[in-house]
């Protein structure tokens, strides 16, 4: 069976189950959701400045910007594509905007829609809101993500319409998949544990959601009972296990952990990829207590030792890859080039290397690490346009042999061309989302400040 | 020896299959559009076209080139007969010393074959890997929006 038949069955299935459980249930247990009675936009002058700034850390904490904010986009007022396996969601509008943001939202409103996944006006929020996470956040936690989002800078900007295939996007039927999922309660701590594991663990499980990503999700896309932190997907790369299960091939110190979240980047594993770059920016500018915290907790998650494994035969000499390597990644990665030399770990040290799938050795040689407006970090170039899907694979499977004692990784060529298919389709998303934008009058003005000033700070003085 | 097109000409060239496409070019071709700026990937002085797609050179070994075509500035036009964005620098005067030029062209481009009527940006986005170190980025995207207007009024661009 081809790839996609299998997934067309794979949706199909998907559908049939939700439409049959759905229906089900809708007709039967499930009560209406009342709207909650729009407020005028309150004051920001009316929210203490101490909940504001505690409102600003837990934001970051939740990554609320990463998802809420599109490329190039006003912070928090959405429009970012958030790819699914079942299609589409674009982040909406959480600034203070009364008419296309959430200026009419009372404190209840948003911690409903925080606990339960619905909107002010009663409508059911897609799971990419991760609310089976946020349900655990405290009240107090709650109003003062609430303070700080309501004294945001209010943006008029719509999120393009969600493309979810039929009946997916008939909202209802999420009720059904809320009876089965979501399961609110107060986050209670562990006793035996020290205060500081416990802030961690309700940093990571409640607000900072971690698990929707380092989680691996079910059929009916809910994270797996039993398998917290096992290993997930994001965006087309790989959410390494936080737990027994991570293949890093040097134990995470609680030291080096801190280090990672705060940087983007650690000397004994590398630097942070793919959508995690966007989380460990937002993490920079949290306090080192509540960082150090959520390390302390990782920390006893993972293996006690790194994983042993039997050294192998020294690999065949592929003399092809060997040039490529040596070519295209040998400038920087080889054992004596500059970047080595100056203390980036050597390919050994990576947990994409020595992960059991290849995908995210295939994204960051296809991406890259790219620069960023306004941020330092690594850089890496992508070699998207340099490689054919074969060498891409050569590459990889040349990593895998010189620089672990792993098993190769088997199916890469497929692995490739689905990512090069995963990427085609994300592009187009966001360029759409973009070029959608760039219509919009708001967008464009706000663009054209933006460029004005970028211009007047760069300074034309040819 | 390793077989290579270059700017629709076949050559045989003397060289390891790890020998990065720049100093092919350079010291073996004399083509000498291309520059070697890092050799990390990191500034786009080197950048040149593989099926039409932009590449740095300098990570660029022969062993990956079996089959394809590289196209470099000089295979865009002549001083004579200058290729349309490589006019719209000229008229833009984008150039200060130079240096990152022909990568810059070479980048813009490839931009502009794939997405003709660019929005400012994806121009931004698409030229964001090159360099200037003189700072004339601004002259830079007049140049790639002036080029961008007249090859949409012209015949449609061909990639590589
Ligand atoms: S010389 Fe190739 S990118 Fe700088
Ligand atoms: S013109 Fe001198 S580096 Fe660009």
């Amino acid at each position: 069976m081809t790839q996609l038949a299998a997934r067309r069955l794979r949706r199909l299935v998907l559908v049939v189950a939700v439409v049959l459980f759905g229906g089900g249930c809708t007709a039967g247990a499930i009560a209406w959701n009342p709207p909650i009675r729009p407020i005028a936009a309150p004051a920001p002058a009316s929210f203490p400045a101490a909940t504001v700034a505690q409102g600003a850390t837990l934001a970051a904490i939740g990554d609320c910007a990463v998802c809420h904010t599109a490329a190039h986009g006003a912070p928090f007022a959405g429009g970012r594509p958030i790819p699914t396996p079942f299609g589409t969601i674009y982040a909406t509008n959480i600034t203070p905007d009364p008419t296309t943001g959430i200026g009419h939202w009372s404190l209840a409103a948003f911690r409903r829609a925080l606990r339960h996944g619905i909107d002010r006006r009663g409508e059911h929020l897609y799971p990419a809101l991760p609310y089976t996470h946020f349900t655990h956040a405290t009240d107090a936690d709650i109003a003062a993500l609430y303070a700080f989002l309501m004294t945001r800078r209010p943006v008029h900007a719509v999120a393009p319409a969600n493309r979810l295939p039929f009946p997916l996007d008939w909202r209802p039927l999420l009720a059904g998949w809320n009876l089965l999922y979501l399961h609110p309660g107060v986050w209670r701590p562990d006793p035996a544990q020290s205060a500081e594991w416990n802030r961690g663990a309700y940093l990571v499980q409640a607000l900072g959601h971690c698990g929707a990503c380092h989680t691996p999700r079910n059929g009916l896309g809910a994270e797996e009972t039993g398998q917290a932190l096992a290993g997930g997907k994001a965006e087309g790369w790989y959410a390494p296990p936080l737990q027994a299960g991570s293949p890093a091939p040097h134990k995470w110190t609680v030291a080096e952990l801190t280090t990672y979240l705060r940087t983007g980047v650690d000397r004994a594993h590398g630097a942070a990829a793919g959508p995690m770059r966007q989380v460990t920016d937002e993490l920079a500018t949290v306090p080192a207590a509540d960082l150090h915290a959520i390390a302390v907790y990782i920390a006893t998650l993972m293996p006690p030792a790194p994983p042993t494994v039997p050294p192998r035969p020294a690999p065949v000499a592929d003399s092809s890859a060997t040039a490529i390597f040596a070519g295209a990644c040998g400038a920087c990665h080889a054992a004596d080039a500059p970047m080595t030399r100056d203390g980036a770990p050597s390919l050994a040290r990576s947990t994409a290397v020595n992960a059991t799938t290849p995908r995210n050795v295939i994204a960051i040689i296809l991406h890259g690490l790219p620069w960023r407006d306004g941020h330092a970090g690594p850089y890496m170039p992508g070699f998207a346009d340099a490689l054919t899907n074969a060498q891409v694979a050569a590459i990889a499977a040349y990593v895998r042999a010189h620089y672990t004692d792993r098993p190769p990784w088997p199916h890469l060529p497929a692995a490739v061309r689905a990512a090069r298919h995963d990427q085609a389709l994300h592009a187009a998303s966001r360029s759409q989302a973009m070029r959608a934008a760039s219509r919009d009058p708001a967008v464009r003005a706000a663009s054209r400040d933006q460029i004005v000033r970028a211009a007047s700070r760069d300074g034309d003085r040819t | 020896m390793t077989g290579l097109t270059v700017n629709g000409q076949h050559h045989e060239v003397d060289a390891t299959p790890d020998t990065p496409l720049l100093y092919v070019l350079r010291d073996d071709l004399e083509l000498n559009g291309a520059k070697f700026g890092c050799g990390l990937g990191q500034c786009g002085a080197c950048t040149v076209l593989v099926d039409g797609a932009p590449v740095f050179s300098c990570l660029t070994p022969l062993a990956l080139l079996a089959g394809r075509k590289v196209t470099t500035i000089e295979g865009l036009g002549t001083i004579a007969a200058p290729g349309p964005v490589q006019r719209a620098f000229i008229e833009e005067q984008a150039a200060q010393c130079g240096y990152c030029i022909a990568g810059m062209v070479m980048r813009a481009h490839a931009l502009l074959a794939r997405t003709p009527d660019p929005t400012e940006q994806e121009i931004r986005d698409g030229m964001n890997p090159n360099l200037c170190r003189c700072g004339t980025h601004m002259r830079i995207l007049a140049a790639v929006r002036r080029a961008a207007a007249a090859m949409r009024s012209a015949a449609p661009v061909q990639a590589g």
